[in-house]
């Protein structure tokens, strides 16, 4: 897994699973349609990586198909980073 | 015709698709007054039964009073069936002004303005106190209609996990650049039935400079020694700075809402509120029922008393029958099924058995928290629960889940 799927990995795992819950989450575990991240708290995530990779994901592409997954997150991120 | 036979279709499909994910909502007729025993026409077009019901807000059982119903009699020959207008044009009575002052008095607050629903009263506030340079930090199990109204404002918005103070302090910590912080919580959380942590909540608050916002829909009434709410239950009364709550649950169950609290931030309010600005008065016979709720409640607290017994009592034969039950000390009292059609399945069993209760489950509880949420009433009797626990103990025994743990359940039924 590269570092940028790591970090997003920890930061989900640190930000919404609740203490006890001991689910698995990997790079393609269903985040939202799987009942961990609701729409409303999505947007401490898409903070953290505007923060972080000092970038901005505009409202219309921050949906929760977009935020489903790390993997699809780490697309975004990459999309809006610049090089 | 505008509406197509592909735009019909649609729909239909939609429904379908509703039907067979198991979220098709369908509602019971009640032949009968709110109560402790009603009589249910389910399915449609059935004959009537009737049943105990363990799934109202009815906290204090003053749905059907006697002194609420000739109160409310008393308003509407005095004031009428209808205002036809919003508040500001001509829609303010003095009864209104003065059921806001009483609600004022019971929440500790320095003023209040009555919304046709709490649904509107938290859909309007958040959107007429705060704005692009202040932030919303909601504890992540708020209502629903909390949650749309912190969509409609600009204020950024954020969640800490449920009951978590360091969560909490974290994020207050972090927003500390904002102008204005408001913390956001439910009093009594509807779908677990625990209490806010209010006085952390607050203590927080203070240390770094926030605002405390309270819905106490399932508490105003009944939680707290004299039934002032969540705030005075945990010793925070007068330190609140918005509460919202409702008319619609144990205050009288008819309808209509408020917020209370800061004398500028009420004011705010009945400036910008839109659902305050561009929806209809709260109607005279209602407001009546509620000014004779407010005058019951006040009088004694044998109703809340008895709710607070009623629960206790409840809660305990649910636990010695072996059923798994969440702990908590409000009236609200879940049976953890976890999978979502058993809870469908026993919700259904026990209206056979004569008791009217509903099952939850996703969307509405996170997946794989699938409940029974039952509720107490000061309108039920011993009888009645003694009764609905004989029906539980049959149907649970059906289902072979008295005294399986959590896993236990999940194993056998899945999640």
């Amino acid at each position: 897994m590269d570092e940028l799927k790591k970090v997003i990995l920890d930061y989900v795992a640190k930000e919404y699973l609740e203490e006890g819950d001991d689910r698995q989450i990997g790079e393609d575990t269903p985040l939202i349609t799987g009942g961990i991240v609701d729409s409303f708290s999505m947007v401490s995530l898409k903070r953290f990586l505007e923060r972080r990779y000092s970038i901005q994901i505009p409202d219309a592409e921050a949906t929760p198909q977009a935020f489903d997954t790390v993997t699809s997150i780490a697309e975004l991120v990459k999309k809006f980073t610049k090089t | 015709m505008a509406y197509s036979t592909k735009a019909r279709e649609w729909y239909q499909g939609e429904l379908v698709n509703l039907r067979g994910q198991g979220l098709f909502k369908e509602e019971r007729f009640i032949h009968a007054p709110q109560g402790a025993d009603i009589e249910v026409e389910f399915p449609a077009g059935n004959p009537v039964k009737k049943v105990i019901n363990l799934c109202a807000n009815n906290y204090l059982g003053l749905s059907s009073h006697p002194d609420v119903v000739a109160a409310a009699h008393a308003g509407l020959d005095h004031r009428g069936y209808g205002m036809s207008s919003v508040r500001f044009i001509c829609g303010t009575q003095d009864i209104h002004r003065e059921l806001e002052r009483k609600l004022t008095d019971l929440l500790g607050t320095e003023d209040t303005l009555l919304f046709p629903s709490c649904m509107d009263a938290n859909a309007g506030v958040f959107e007429a106190v705060l704005s692009e340079q202040d932030v919303m930090i909601a504890d992540r199990l708020v209502h629903a209609s909390i949650v749309d109204g912190m969509r409609l404002c600009k204020a950024m918005q954020d969640t800490f996990k449920h009951s978590d103070m360091g969560h909490l302090e974290e994020k207050l910590a972090e927003h500390q650049d904002k102008r204005f912080r408001m913390v956001i919580t439910d009093g009594v959380f509807s779908m677990d039935g625990d209490i806010a942590r209010l006085d952390e909540i607050v203590r927080l608050a203070e240390t770094y400079d926030a605002m405390v916002f309270l819905d106490d829909s399932h508490a105003s009434g009944f939680i707290g020694k004299t039934g002032r709410g969540t705030q005075e239950h945990c010793g925070v009364l007068g330190r609140i700075d918005v509460i919202t709550t409702t008319l619609g649950k144990a205050l009288g169950g008819a309808s209509g809402g408020c917020v209370s609290g800061r004398r500028e931030l009420v004011e705010m309010c009945r400036q910008r509120a839109r659902p305050y600005l561009f929806s209809n008065t709260v109607a005279p016979v209602i407001v009546s029922g509620a000014l004779k709720v407010l005058d019951l409640i006040s009088m004694t607290t044998e109703r809340r008393d008895k709710l607070e017994a009623n629960a206790k009592y409840w809660r305990k034969l649910l636990t010695d029958a072996g059923f798994d039950v969440k702990a908590g000390e409000s009236p609200i009292v879940p049976v953890m099924l976890y999978n979502a059609k058993l809870a469908q399945d026993v919700a259904r069993d026990l209206f056979t058995e004569g008791i009217y209760v509903v099952g939850f489950f996703f969307p509405v509880v996170p997946k794989g928290q699938a409940r029974i949420r039952t509720q107490l009433s000061a309108a039920h009797e011993k009888h009645h629960l003694d009764t609905a626990i004989r029906a539980f103990v049959k149907v649970g025994a059906k289902h072979g889940i008295l005294g399986l743990s959590k896993s236990q359940i999940i194993e056998k039924f899945g999640m």
